[in-house]
């Protein structure tokens, strides 16, 4: 029904200032129907902030967003309407029943009384509650009440979705539900903005963006931000007395960057062919066994730990 | 040695539920030990009951050479304990939480300026003494929250998801201090929901349901997976999915973002079907390898079986 | 405004009220709980008032008068004596509110057509109870001055002037009958009760509520070291509260203060115990801290105001809300509390109200230590 190429998510030099903090700094971005985007960041970097203006919820210090055709400063409560949110712990009422959770939040979105009965049975056939509209909702598994509370979300079929680490401490298979869920929505042409600090769940978004400090530093897929974005590879060292490798390893120019991993270490460098004999050549000379050294692909996670060190680097 | 942490058929029940089931392990000294689990798997009820906190139903711990159980009192003195809502008073600053917890420990002043001092700087925390822990960030909370129930020198600490909600930065920080602690000869047991975190221990849990699924080090975890992960990269991932989810040799197929992942029975029979299934529906895709499998994957895979739920 | 967002939203607090026990309990206990205490518990008009008499001529003109007294309704002569001092004690004591002597020329005046004055010790300490007293006594008197009229006139054919019989009051112990000096005192135990068990209530409950207590448990910390720790500045503060609000009393109201401080301290001492270990013990046996300031409010102001003799005397209250009483710490430190102001009474006296706060103090004291456990479950 939706035109696929249609952008829903125009942000254009987004400014936020708090005094004389800037949280956002000039924020460029755009987002098309049916796309499942990503935003990354430390805390403080600037999502939340984001994210709010995006929704109508903060006004945006200079800069133009237009959301779903709406302009976010002047025209917000029009914003809103056509948003669905989900937050973290989900706002849902634990002391209430399953079926009055959702006519309540059927009301609260002005879903026609017509239309109302559908999207009930709709809800709860998506979060497979059908039979158990009685369950008081604190009762719920989480997986089960995460459903309900994206069901919720959605109740007047928003064009525009935004989920706050909404899988957060759930289990994987109802994750990976939830998510399959998320991406038929897509499919029907919903735009969804996700924050998130787990790894896991941003592999599950089309494209990511990284905020640092208020400004984007890197946006891509999962897989394109993995081979870009990582000045150097990626080696993993299996060896004994970890300890002994660790002091070895500290001194070697070569290396980037040096993680412990469980029973493993995790070393960047420059150029794996290169440095691989050389770094054998380190350890064994200091007594230490290795047992692996090998190159492995990143993981999400070290590219974001690598580009915001090198982006702290950068600012000091 | 003797194990400084060891749990035999710890069990605990709520009405309606067995929140930990006969739950059995041992943790040595300079050893990190993760519970893994989702949120309701019984992690925070077990670390409660090692700290003291709750009582079993059935079953034995020790913790630092001391019945938890029948002699808290002599445990709680060797151990510390960081919950899931920090134990930090929000209305005092840093070093007025660390002296209050050193004070409770009976940590001798000239011991607690020296400890305190090494231990903020290793968290990078010593420009901020005078802060109110409440006005923290949540990665730094963190970290005071270990600086406090280090304070003492534990044998043991007992830490309960200690990274949620905390950036990757500040959780590699986090997870620095918590490695460097273990040349001392400290014990740690932490649980976590991040299942990518439960490859940085050393050995882990799986926990489902108040069951212990495996205990084993994360490499020896996922040998347990049958089969092979394969990652197949495209923009067109739905329709990949429905091509490939009835093919032969395939166990578990998912969407992620950028493409699919599916598990099939072996790689090297199943990879040339699979490409010549793609081409013949004329579906383009950038990669199709394999890839290492995650915790998550063994996960699921196994809690799909052992429950007899279906995705 | 839309319609069927506002039905959406008072349904959803019906439901979730219909669902909260605790405060749907405080909506229907409460407005019947002091629906029966006001109604049973608040007289404003008086009755049974004690009564000590000193007839000082025995004669039966005067006993005959004193009869009038004994069937009064409002009054209740317990006891003849026979000397001043017996008199001056009764009042000290509390044992009579109102203290008639009669004169030994009381029948020889009147029956030669003078007046005699017959004197009434009032006790003004609760000053809405003397006002009454003196008012019935009044009443008495004139009734018995319209019959001595009657009968001089039958008698001897003329009116006498003046009235024959006549009151001299004489207050003890609030000697302008000012409301004041009654009520602020009082107000010092209410404060003390309110406070006290109000602070310590959260403290408790706060830990739990912000996970900071999950931490304090698993360290080797004891429940005593705990509780006093915990209890002492509180007791600093409530202690240096209340004797900001008697020097209020005293400098600014002008209450008198005729009493000895060690035994005003010693008895604030042990209420502050009392109420502070009432307090702790609510709080740690409430689940969160709005149930614990609940329950805090309902045991202390409630009784504190109602039932300690604040603003209703205990002795007019029916029998079965006196027994309980019985039960309410602050009845005792507000007779005390009033005494030490109003009246100075030597210790003997308090010495059994004293007694019954300590008791308190040391049940709550065990109760609240037993009741902390270190663990969740």
């Amino acid at each position: 029904m939706t035109d696929l190429d249609t952008t829903t998510i125009v942000g254009h030099d987004l400014v936020k200032r708090f005094g004389t903090f800037v949280a956002v700094d000039h924020i460029n971005l755009e987002a098309r129907a049916g796309e499942v985007v990503g935003f990354l960041g430390p805390n403080g970097a600037g999502k939340s902030t984001t994210i709010r203006m995006l929704c109508g919820l903060l006004r945006p210090t200079s800069g133009q967003a237009l959301v779903a055709g709406y302009d976010v400063a002047r025209e917000a409560e029009q914003v809103r309407r056509h948003i669905g949110y989900m937050s973290q712990k989900f706002s849902l009422y634990n002391d209430l029943r399953v079926i009055e959770n959702i006519r309540f939040f059927g009301s609260m979105y002005d879903v026609p009384a017509a239309m109302l009965k559908e999207r009930e049975a709709w809800v709860l056939e998506m979060a497979g509650l059908v039979g158990r509209e009685s369950t008081v909702t604190g009762t719920l598994p989480s997986g089960w009440k995460q459903r309900l509370a994206l069901g919720c979300a959605v109740l007047h079929r928003p064009p525009i979705l935004f989920l706050d680490e909404p899988t957060s401490g759930v289990d994987p298979i109802s994750r990976r539900q939830f998510w399959e869920l998320i991406h038929s929505m897509a499919a029907d042409g919903v735009t969804v903005l996700v924050t998130t600090h787990y790894m896991d769940e941003a592999e599950y978004c089309n494209r990511l963006i990284l905020i640092f400090h208020g400004r984007i530093v890197a946006s891509g897929s999962p897989s394109e931000l993995k081979q870009q974005t990582m000045t150097g590879e990626l080696l993993l060292i299996e060896c004994d007395p970890l300890g002994r490798a660790l002091d070895a390893l500290q001194h070697v120019p070569d290396i980037r960057d040096l993680a412990v991993f469980g029973n493993a270490l995790h070393v960047v460098v420059q150029h794996a062919q290169t440095a691989i004999p050389h770094l054998r050549g380190v350890l064994s000379g200091q007594g230490v066994t290795v047992s692996r050294i090998e190159p492995i692909h990143p993981s999400l996670e070290d590219v974001f730990v690598s580009l915001t060190a090198q982006l702290s680097a950068h600012r000091t | 040695m003797p194990p400084t942490v060891a749990v035999t058929d710890l069990t605990k029940r709520f009405p309606g539920i067995t929140a930990v089931d006969r739950l059995t392990f041992e943790v040595q000294a300079g050893e990190i030990f993760g519970l893994v689990g989702p949120d309701g798997a019984g992690k925070t009820t077990a670390l409660r009951m090692l700290a003291g906190v709750l009582t079993p139903d059935g079953g034995s711990a020790t913790v630092a050479g001391a019945d938890i159980i029948h002699d808290p009192e002599t445990a709680k003195a060797r151990l510390s304990y960081m919950p899931q809502r920090f134990g930090l008073y929000e209305d005092l600053t840093v070093e007025e939480n660390i002296r209050f917890y050193a004070d409770v420990f009976g940590v001798s002043r000239p011991e607690r300026v020296e400890r305190s001092q090494r231990l903020l700087d290793a968290a990078g925390m010593s420009p901020f003494t005078d802060r109110l822990a409440g006005k923290l960030s949540g990665g730094m909370k963190q970290k005071l929250g270990l600086v406090c129930a280090l304070i003492h020198r534990p044998q043991v600490i007992l830490l309960d998801e200690p990274t949620n909600g905390v950036d990757p930065v500040s959780r590699r920080d986090f997870w620095r201090i918590l490695y460097s602690l273990l040349a001392e000869g400290i014990c740690i047991v932490m649980s976590t929901s991040y299942l990518d975190e439960a490859e940085r221990c050393h050995r882990v849990a799986l926990l489902h349901q108040g069951h212990m699924l495996y205990c084993e080090s994360p490499a020896e975890l996922k040998t347990h997976l049958r089969g092979t992960v394969l990652s197949v990269v495209s923009g067109d991932a739905r329709r990949i999915r429905t091509a490939l989810v009835d093919a032969d040799g395939v166990l578990h197929i998912w969407l992620v973002g950028d493409g699919v992942r599916l598990v099939v029975d072996d790689a090297t029979r199943r990879i040339p079907e699979l490409r010549a299934a793609l081409r013949a529906a004329h579906l383009s895709f950038d990669r199709l390898e394999v890839v290492k499998p995650t915790i998550e994957d063994l996960f699921v895979a196994v809690t799909s079986t052992s429950s007899g739920e279906t995705s | 405004m839309r319609c069927h967002r506002l039905l959406a939203i008072m349904r959803k607090e019906t439901l979730q009220i219909r669902r909260d026990l605790p405060s749907l309990l405080i909506t229907v206990a409460m407005p019947l709980l002091l629906m029966l205490a006001f109604g049973y518990g608040v007289r404003f008009d008086v009755q049974h008032i004690p009564v000590y008499v000193y007839d000082r001529e025995g004669s039966q003109q005067s006993q005959d008068f004193l009869k009038h007294f004994q069937a009064s309704e409002y009054f209740s002569v317990i006891k003849a004596v026979d000397s001043y001092p017996a008199l001056i004690d009764a009042l000290d004591a509390g044992a009579c509110r109102l203290a008639i002597v009669i004169p030994t020329d009381f029948s020889e005046r009147l029956n030669t057509g003078g007046s005699v004055g017959i004197q009434a010790l009032v006790d003004a300490t609760d000053n809405n109870t003397a006002n009454i007293s003196l008012s019935y006594s009044e009443s008495i008197v004139q009734a018995y001055n319209q019959r001595l009229r009657l009968d001089w006139v039958q008698r001897h054919g003329q009116d006498v002037m003046p009235p024959p019989l006549r009151i001299d009051t004489r207050t003890w112990f609030n000697e302008n009958l000012e409301s004041t000096a009654n009520i602020v005192p009082g107000v010092v135990a209410i404060i003390m009760a309110v406070i006290g068990s109000f602070l310590t209530s959260l403290t408790i409950a706060r830990e739990w509520e912000r996970g900071t207590m999950e931490q304090l448990v698993s360290t080797p910390v004891t429940p005593i070291e705990l509780m006093v720790g915990k209890l002492v500045p509180y007791f600093a503060i409530g202690l240096i509260d209340t004797m900001l609000c008697a020097g209020l009393a005293i400098w600014w109201f002008e209450v008198p203060f005729r009493g000895q401080w060690g035994v005003f301290v010693l008895s604030c001492t042990l209420f502050l115990l009392v109420v502070l270990a009432l307090g702790y013990a609510v709080s740690v046996v409430a689940k969160s801290q709005l149930a614990a300031s609940q329950a805090a409010l309902i045991a202390t102001f409630l009784p504190a105001f109602l039932l300690s003799g604040f603003l209703y005397p205990i002795d007019q209250m029916p029998s079965v809300i006196r027994i309980i009483t019985h039960v309410i710490p602050a009845r005792y430190f507000m007779s005390v509390i009033r005494d030490v102001f109003l009246k100075g009474s030597p210790l003997v006296y308090l010495l059994d109200d004293l007694l019954a706060l300590a008791v308190f103090a040391t049940l709550l004291t065990l109760l609240a230590t037993r009741a902390f456990h270190k663990t969740l479950a």
